[in-house]
């Protein structure tokens, strides 16, 4: 199976550095990163890219950009990891339309193009009757989508709830183990690389909201967007409010929660048990769906890092080379 | 204001009762059974049903509104049925849920933001633990609240919500229910 690569940051990274580690049976034939590219139809070595990438700063020829590879690489699947953006979903969606519209399947980890333009990336993959998979947008490693779509097949989905931001629930972890206050917790998290210099995005639940619109999308086609989602973040927490809740025995999480039947889409800052399985320590996430039949069932994972979101990709990678294979 | 309000005479009490009562399907529905008969509602059922009980009994507490001066025909009726009457009680507030604000409490009146749920009937503030670290800055306090039912402690949630929005607080509520 073919695949091309675009986006070489810490997830393409971790990508190519696992399918050439574990050789799972993908050849690389294209990779581009910001700056340049490269093509190589019988596939790339990719060590040497990589080499080559952290020698120069650049994978490859400057002449060569995403939308070429995208074109004129052989392949069947591209590989889309660009980092995500909320506002525009752009450039990635309009490379995730151009290989759709050559017939390639498509896997991305970029939240941008999912959020916003689901309905007619999904139509445009039905259409030309290949895949577009996006297990590594939500709950990093965690297989929430192949649950959804395989293991909990025949199952009505009442409701779901869950840890979607890392960044949050190291900050709110803190918080209750230390006695920080919000402010000397982000400045850790930050420390530790696991916030961003400017944390607007996860800390006011921006984030764990793109998430919950993926989410409610796959599972009930309900065509939401971010503005539908009841959003407040957790910078206005206060220490006394976690050693408050600590005397109850319980503590705080930022919970993106979905219930169709309640008409709830809602990310905030909640009250919880301790002994609760959504209170996950760290960066962890985890994810609770209420179903009719399994009733109750908690995933639990490593939301983010390099290696542990290639999971995903190569997981959606080789569910299409095992469900297209005459074809992949 | 036109229109007509439908008076309902017949005072009407609340009241709490504990029972016990074989756990053999049928009993229950035996159990509550007076109560209709006797004119009463039933308003909130909580079960317990003790893991370790060998004895095969079931307690149960419910909450009833009655038309006065017939509680002595009901506990009546409840003994034929074999039902044992462990406690009557005025205690009718029976779910509890507990949230956390944060804001300026004081600057934006504490006690009325406490009134507008004790005001409903339906609902009281029944605990309040305060924290203020400094004059001018944001205090944190957790409210426990008590209701007679699920739907009256959804409204009583309601009302918070909308007085906290008002009030420019932050207001954490439980993911489940705490009972």
């Amino acid at each position: 199976m073919k695949a091309v690569l675009i986006g070489l940051g810490s997830v393409g990274r971790g990508v190519a550095e696992m399918i050439a580690t574990k050789n799972p049976g993908i050849a690389i034939t294209g990779i581009a990163d910001s700056k340049s590219g490269c093509i190589r139809d019988d596939g790339l070595d990719i060590t040497a890219v990589l080499e080559t990438k952290k020698r120069t700063g650049v994978c490859g020829d400057r002449s060569i950009g995403a939308i070429d590879v995208i074109e004129k690489a052989d392949y069947d699947v591209l590989v889309e990891v660009t980092p995500t953006n909320a506002l525009t979903g752009e450039p990635a969606i309009g490379y995730i339309r151009a290989a759709l519209a050559k017939k390639k399947h498509v896997v991305t980890s970029n939240k941008g193009p999912i959020a916003l333009a689901y309905q007619e990336l999904s139509a445009l993959a039905q259409t030309n009757r290949v895949a577009l998979r996006y297990e590594a947008t939500v709950g990093g490693a965690i297989p929430i989508m192949h649950a959804l779509e395989d293991g909990l097949l025949g199952n009505e989905i009442i409701a779901i709830y869950g840890v979607l931001n890392g960044t949050c629930n190291y900050i709110l972890t803190r918080m209750a183990a230390e006695g920080l206050t919000y402010e000397q917790a982000l400045m850790e998290a930050r420390e530790m690389g696991y916030a961003e210099a400017d944390p607007t995005y996860d800390v006011k639940g921006i984030d764990a909201a793109i998430k919950l619109v993926i989410l409610a999308n796959t599972i009930w086609g309900s065509g939401s967007q971010l503005t539908d989602i009841d959003l407040t973040g957790i910078d206005l927490l206060t220490p006394d409010a976690l050693r408050l809740a600590e005397e109850g025995d319980c503590t705080i999480r930022l919970i993106a929660e979905a219930i169709p039947g309640k008409k709830i889409l809602r990310v905030s800052p909640r009250l919880i048990e301790k002994s609760h399985p959504l209170v996950v320590e760290g960066t962890l996430n985890a994810l609770t769906l209420e179903t009719d039949m399994a009733k109750e069932i908690t995933l639990i994972g490593k939301g983010a890092g390099s290696v542990e979101t290639a999971s995903a990709i190569i997981g959606d990678i080789l569910y299409i080379r095992n469900h297209y294979g005459e074809r992949a | 204001m036109s229109g007509s309000i439908l008076v309902d005479k017949v005072v009407r009490v609340q009241v709490s009762m504990k029972l016990e009562m074989k756990d053999s399907p049928g009993q229950l529905v035996a159990a509550l059974k007076p109560i209709s008969d006797v004119g009463g509602n039933i308003i909130a059922v909580i079960h317990h049903r003790d893991p370790d009980s060998s004895h095969h009994m079931l307690n149960v507490q419910i909450v009833l509104a009655l038309p006065e001066g017939r509680l002595d025909n009901l506990v009546a009726l409840l003994k034929e049925q074999g039902v044992h009457i462990q406690r009557i009680g005025k205690e009718r507030l029976l779910y509890k849920r507990t949230v956390i604000l944060i804001g300026h409490l004081m600057h934006t009146d504490l006690s009325d933001t406490v009134d507008r749920i004790d005001s409903t009937g339906f609902a009281e503030v029944c605990e309040i633990s305060m924290s203020m670290p400094a004059i001018n800055e944001r205090s944190t306090s957790r409210v426990t609240i008590k209701a007679t039912n699920r739907a009256d402690m959804d409204a009583a949630l309601a009302i918070l919500r909308r007085v906290a929005n008002q009030k420019s607080l932050l207001l954490i509520e439980p993911l489940e229910e705490i009972a």
